[in-house]
């Protein structure tokens, strides 16, 4: 069978099978809840419930600051007891509120669902926004900002993103398969907001049960599925474009450049909560998995569930936890520490022991095999823009198009010499910005 | 044979004399006190005075756009020569080193994360702010090095940057390269610090690093003149700096150190002497 793809990108070991057979389970309420302010691309939002409040589940307890920005509301009925710095999957302290849940899990009366046929565009796209709805992939990127593109810029296609390239994560797989009606109704509310009927869900092969069922749910609705070859990073926007479309999105540029507008599954699940019944965006589901943990599974978390509370859903800790990711383990970020939450981009919590890891060497010189140039799906040279951002010569950098890089991993996986390559290229990307933003 | 010695002959006088007065008519004057200027300084182009290289500078110094007294790599001596070329009294600044505000290398401090990645401090600041514990210490991963123009600084085997107060000639790069802010200018004469960089609580200090300090309040209490505490951390009142190292013995973390009696561990640079005189390049 001759399925589409992108040039470029490799296939590492997918890991699929420890969770991808567990139907969504619901992760019960932990003991305090800390919702971190800034959980998505652009603006944090600004904290607008104090210490001692009560609030109830769906209560905006932040607003959004900006365009590029989007409230976040509590994810549960409680009492707020702290707002201040905590730990954040970025590493460091950031402004939270954490919730101690009063059990009830209540939702805010206020909160009223319509029927999508009834709002006008604009209602659709504020009742998204006041939602708190970003890209559920793990980028966060507000999902609002997605559907107002320009006047002047086309948009003919909507592509539904379910490729889930990153290996051990499934939990886009199961709501494929267990929510596919809520699945369906976000993306005909996606589909009346940008105005547009050709819509195209883009599977991996390795999914042939969502396939099927989706290719018949889909057909009623004209939603048409495209089985995609199994390679990474399939998943990333712009590939995914190139596979179903063969339009290449030009340097420097979005996808509506093209016509196209992306949004993940898990996203277009959550518009239809949002619409239908006036749910914000308080809950996702998130794959806890790996070697480390004592029996992996899908879980619906709430945003704020500390990690500690899911891998104790998941028959806690199975051995001496040496490396924590959240999100998938190409592109995910590794934590410090289980008292970190889990945020609105949180698709996965990886656990590996000291045993499952690889012995890395210590980065040798590059020995110019051109392997990370063959892997790159952006097409660039990442061995020539990583040697430029270790000598700090930003502009030779930028010229070899550092800003296209879209810090997939591949190059990184695959050198043989272990050199850092994506942090070389970020860190090129940082001095690039660091000199735009100065002139 | 005649032909061509008179033809070739004419051709490379005409062009002689079209250079000549070519010569004269696009002439550029150049000061002569710029050109005098330029010889002086140190030509490290090290971009202390804020322009990008010496002849900048020394244009800058003559046309006035630029002060005379900003060259720090060449020290006072510089400061007068220049002034004397121009004709100005000289205001010479109080010479300058840096210092790095931390002695904790790897084998005293703890590290939150093993870090793998790109061989710069800044790129591992990025990195959950950097992988030692403390939030201020030095990464010891050779930013400041590399940017050195004089070979001022050295990491040591365990990761701690130490700066030579005999090579340093107070330019700043490294204090403007560093994510951490950890070096930072003191006058040169003051041989006298607190090495530590952490506002940290002394309880959690202590936690992360055996030399950091715990603001005990020790120091101030045995020579209140010559220290004062901030926000959980000592510093040394440099106007006050020759009675700020009585106290050295009585510091229960060591995080203080006179540079008289030598480096932090692990440094390949010889103790400096007293009194120390500002780096000269000549």
């Amino acid at each position: 069978m001759n399925l589409k793809t992108f040039a470029g990108g490799l296939h590492p070991p997918d890991g699929k099978h420890y969770s991808a057979h567990c139907p969504i389970e619901s992760c019960p309420l932990p003991d305090e809840l800390i919702i971190p302010l800034s959980q998505h691309i652009g603006a944090p939002a600004a904290a607008c419930v104090a210490v001692g409040d009560q609030v109830k589940k769906g209560q905006v307890i932040a607003d959004a600051k900006g365009f590029v920005s989007v409230p976040i509301h509590a994810s549960t009925s409680g009492e707020v007891i702290a707002v201040e710095p905590r730990l954040h999957p970025m590493g460091k302290a950031l402004p939270a509120v954490v919730i101690r849940p009063d059990g009830e899990d209540c939702w805010d009366a206020s909160l009223q669902g319509a029927d999508p046929a009834n709002l006008s565009v604009d209602e659709l796209k504020d009742r998204i926004r006041a939602a708190g709805i970003v890209g559920m992939g793990g980028a966060t990127f507000p999902t609002h900002v997605k559907l107002s593109p320009p006047e002047e810029k086309k948009i003919d296609t909507l592509i539904i993103n379910g490729v889930e390239c990153e290996p051990f994560l499934t939990a886009d797989h199961r709501l494929m398969l267990e929510q596919s009606e809520r699945l369906l109704d976000g993306i005909e509310i996606l589909r009346k907001v940008l105005g547009i009927e050709r819509t195209v869900i883009g599977i991996e092969a390795n999914k042939p049960d969502a396939i099927e069922k989706l290719t018949q749910e889909g057909a009623a609705r004209n939603i048409e599925v495209q089985a995609l070859e199994v390679k990474y990073p399939q998943g990333a926007e712009k590939q995914l474009i190139d596979a179903l479309t063969g339009r290449q999105v030009p340097s420097g540029t979005l996808p509506m450049e093209v016509g196209v507008v992306v949004q993940n599954v898990g996203t277009a699940a959550a518009v239809s909560d949002a619409i239908r019944h006036g749910h914000p965006l308080v809950e996702r589901v998130a794959t806890v998995t790996g070697p480390g943990v004592h029996a992996p599974k899908n879980l619906l978390i709430r945003i704020g569930t500390p990690l500690r509370h899911m891998v104790e859903q998941c028959g806690g800790l199975n051995g001496d936890p040496a490396k924590i990711i959240m999100g998938g383990p190409m592109m995910g970020q590794t934590q410090l520490s289980l008292d970190i939450p889990a945020i609105r981009g949180t698709s996965g919590l990886l656990i590996f022991r000291r045993e499952d890891l690889p012995t890395r060497l210590e980065a040798g010189p590059c020995i110019r095999c051109g392997r990370c140039i063959g892997v790159c799906p952006i097409h660039l040279q990442p061995t020539t823009i990583a040697a430029y951002a270790r000598l700090d010569m930003i502009d030779e950098a930028e010229g070899y198009h550092a800003l296209d890089c879209i810090e997939c991993g591949c190059c990184t996986y695959i050198c043989p010499a272990t050199l850092p390559l994506v942090q070389s290229i970020r860190h090129a990307k940082g001095g690039i910005m660091a000199k735009k933003r100065t002139i | 044979m005649l032909a061509a010695v008179l033809s070739l002959g004419g051709i490379g006088l005409v062009a002689a004399a079209a250079l000549g007065v070519a010569a004269k008519k696009f002439a550029v004057e150049v000061d002569p006190r710029e050109a005098a200027i330029l010889e002086i300084l140190p030509g490290a182009n090290c971009g202390a005075c804020g322009l990008p290289g010496c002849s900048g500078y020394a244009k800058g110094v003559v046309d006035g756009s630029i002060a005379p007294n900003l060259c720090t790599p060449g020290g006072s001596d510089t400061v007068e020569k220049i002034a004397h070329i121009l004709g100005v009294e000289a205001i010479t600044a109080e010479p300058k080193v840096a210092v790095v505000f931390c002695q904790g290398d790897n084998s005293k401090a703890t590290e939150k994360y093993r870090y793998l990645g790109l061989q710069d401090c800044n790129a591992a600041q990025k990195i959950a702010d950097g992988p030692k514990s403390c939030p201020g210490g030095c990464l010891g991963l050779g930013t400041c090095e590399r940017v050195c123009p004089f070979g001022a600084i050295e990491i040591t085997a365990e990761g701690l940057a130490v700066i030579s107060r005999e090579k340093c000639t107070g330019c700043e790069k490294c204090v403007g390269v560093c994510p951490r802010k950890v070096i930072r200018m003191a006058p040169l004469e003051a041989t006298t610090h607190v090495l530590c960089n952490s506002h940290d609580k002394g309880a959690l200090v202590r936690k992360y690093c055996q030399v950091g300090c715990i603001a005990c309040t020790i120091c101030k209490k045995n020579a209140p003149e010559a220290y004062q505490i901030e926000n959980f951390l000592a510093e040394v009142i440099y106007e006050k700096h020759s009675e700020a190292a009585g106290v050295l013995e009585k510091c229960p973390t060591k995080c203080i150190r006179d540079f008289t009696t030598g480096y932090p561990e692990g440094s390949s640079f010889a103790p400096p002497t007293v009194p120390v005189t500002p780096a000269q390049n000549d």
